[in-house]
């Protein structure tokens, strides 16, 4: 069997291997659903004022809510299988259309997020590996403790303070300047200057995380084998480092990244929700204050999705990069 | 005990670690001694500064004292992430333990279950745990509990696997022990190093949770919590920069104590492990 067959079997069977954590995640959605006091009966009727028993037994049999509970959990699967969320009362829309308007500003959000803490992330524990025990190895890695240890939302808040405030460098909320009815450049530009503060603060704890990782990593392949033999034949350090022991430390970074994509989504909640910016998070922290059920689930599947989706692209990023992996 | 105190001892940050947790220990303990009063109470002049009117740390848009608040909030915080680490380790400790002790049909299906709790997004699976049940203090635990106990199942999975299969297990066997009394007599035991490390900085997450939840309006309304008062004063932002800052430093210092003291106990209880993260 070539490479390339075998990769695209081990493909196959991770795709295939996604799908029961699919559906499971879409029944525990359901049972969360059930879970809640009231229907959306209960809503719709809420929302109108009032309304008769009778009237209110009629919708529930339009909507189905009057079938026995596994009747409706097949119902619901095949619903979200064709990408029905429900419908959002309070915002009038199908949930779809609604996390479909957002994702662009979540994606934007997450993509700068991610770039900014794995390239200064390998980018700083490399340094930290080099000057093991110096006082930059020291300062490094305080820092990555220190931001280790700080709530997102409480370094967006300080971040407000200093830079929206006190400096007046950057503006404090949203995504761009509606009223100055940019286009094109000038307006790519506005949303650049808003994305600053909010993807600075999302990529700190991301930012400790990798730096301690990287670090970590370079150490324990300083002490493999390949390298006494690299320095016996005589190579620089200089080379040694960029050459052999970077590309192999940085496989578990690579890895750690996908994992950590629940996380980021989970961050970008609080993010979104300091600064405004109006992507999943924000629409999240909207619908707890409506108790608007229906979006807040839509979000949480759609990001649980996001996760597997995205852990799969890594896994076969990974069998690229290393070529050891067993793909069979 | 005494090496093991001589092994922690040797770890400077995490006798630092252990210093501030003790402070914000002895803090709760006597926080209704320090601030006998309601800290929801208004206490004073609305957004006084810090040393203003008699407010050491200043006060809110209510006149609530924010020195109160913080003091109250540390027994909500140490409360919240002590139980809720409790729940969790529980858990994972029956799942890993089965799933490590039996193998075959019912590791592959306790393992999957766990994947599928590692896949979900664990904060915004938090919220709506909390947003369904209602917030209260139960139900902020049962949510953070909920969402962290995967990473101990794989743990004392791989403890309970590695550890069944030795001489000493072997030889319960064969005095006729039942299972249970293996696992949880003879096996459970020899795994306690790892399983305290891992709680302890657990516990330095929920911390870090229950803020956040808090910090969205997901805290109890009934108990003063530092994601509460940061949550509160973001409004005041402009005027009053104290009423957030305060409570976020006292997060900030309790969690990295926390996870000092972490990474102290890992050193001190097992050397090998040392170079995890």
């Amino acid at each position: 069997m070539t490479q390339s067959t075998k990769i695209i079997r081990y493909v196959s069977r991770r795709v295939f291997q996604g799908v029961p954590i699919i559906i499971a995640i879409i029944v525990i959605n359901f049972f969360l659903l059930n879970l809640a006091e009231g229907d959306a009966v209960d809503v719709l009727a809420g929302e109108a004022g009032s309304a008769t028993p009778e009237y209110m037994a009629q919708l529930r049999a339009k909507f189905g809510l009057d079938q026995p509970l596994p009747v409706q959990l097949l119902v619901y699967l095949k619903n979200v299988l064709a990408l029905d969320l429900g419908y959002s009362f309070r915002h009038d829309m199908p949930v779809s259309d609604l996390i479909f308007d957002r994702f662009f500003a979540t994606g934007l959000l997450m993509t700068c997020t991610i770039l900014l803490a794995v390239g200064f992330g390998v980018l700083l524990g490399l340094l930290a590996a080099m000057q093991l025990n110096t006082w930059k190895d020291a300062v490094i890695t305080v820092f990555a403790l220190i931001t280790y240890a700080t709530p997102l939302f409480w370094v967006g808040l300080m971040m407000i303070v200093v830079f929206s405030l006190k400096l007046g460098w950057l503006p404090t909320s949203g995504m761009e300047n509606v009223a100055a009815f940019y286009e094109g450049w000038d307006r790519a530009k506005d949303i650049a200057v808003h994305l600053i503060l909010p993807t600075i603060t999302l990529s700190l704890f991301y930012l400790a995380l990798y730096t301690r990782m990287m670090r970590a990593s370079m150490l324990e392949q300083y002490g493999q084998d390949y390298v006494v033999t690299a320095r016996a034949k005589g190579l620089t350090e200089r080379r040694i480092t960029f050459v052999h022991v970077l590309r192999n430390a940085l496989l578990p970074v690579v890895t750690m990244a996908g994992v950590q994509v629940g996380a980021l989504i989970g961050g970008s909640v609080i993010v979104e929700s300091v600064f405004a910016w109006p992507g999943l998070g924000m629409l999240a922290f909207e619908s707890l204050f409506a108790r608007d059920l229906n979006l807040l689930l839509g979000i949480f599947m759609l990001s649980s999705i996001l996760v597997i989706v995205v852990n799969l692209i890594v896994d076969i990023i990974y069998c690229f990069l290393d070529p050891r992996i067993e793909v069979s | 005990m005494s090496t093991f105190w001589q092994r922690y001892r040797r770890n400077k940050s995490a006798v630092f670690g252990l210093a501030v947790i003790l402070i914000v220990i002895i803090m709760a303990v006597t926080a209704n001694f320090l601030y006998p009063f309601d800290p929801f109470r208004l206490a004073g002049k609305p957004l006084s500064g810090p040393g203003m009117n008699g407010f050491l740390l200043g006060s809110d848009s209510l006149g609530r004292d924010v020195a109160a608040g913080i003091v109250h909030g540390a027994k909500t915080s140490l409360l919240i992430g002590l139980i809720a680490t409790l729940v969790a380790v529980l858990i994972g400790i029956v799942f890993g333990a089965f799933s490590g002790y039996y193998g075959g049909r019912l590791d592959d299906f306790l393992m999957r279950v766990t994947e599928i709790f590692q896949t979900i997004p664990s904060f915004i699976f938090a919220i709506l745990l909390v947003a369904i049940m209602k917030p209260s203090i139960v139900s902020i635990v049962i949510a953070i509990a909920v969402v962290s106990w995967p990473g101990v199942a794989r743990l004392v999975r791989g403890e309970f696997l590695a550890l069944k299969s030795r001489e000493f297990v072997q030889a319960c066997h064969t005095l006729g022990m039942s299972d249970l009394r293996i696992m949880l007599r003879e096996i459970l035991p020899n795994c306690m190093s790892p399983i305290i490390v891992i709680g302890s900085l657990m516990v330095a997450t929920a911390i870090l949770i229950e803020s956040g939840l808090a910090f969205l309006g997901l805290g109890d309304p009934n108990i003063m919590s530092w994601g509460f008062q940061i949550g509160a004063g973001r409004t005041m932002l402009r005027s009053a920069w104290w009423v957030c800052t305060f409570p976020g430093v006292a997060i900030l210092i309790t969690v990295l104590a926390i996870n000092l003291v972490g990474e102290g106990l890992n050193d001190a209880l097992n050397p090998r492990l040392r170079e995890r993260i």
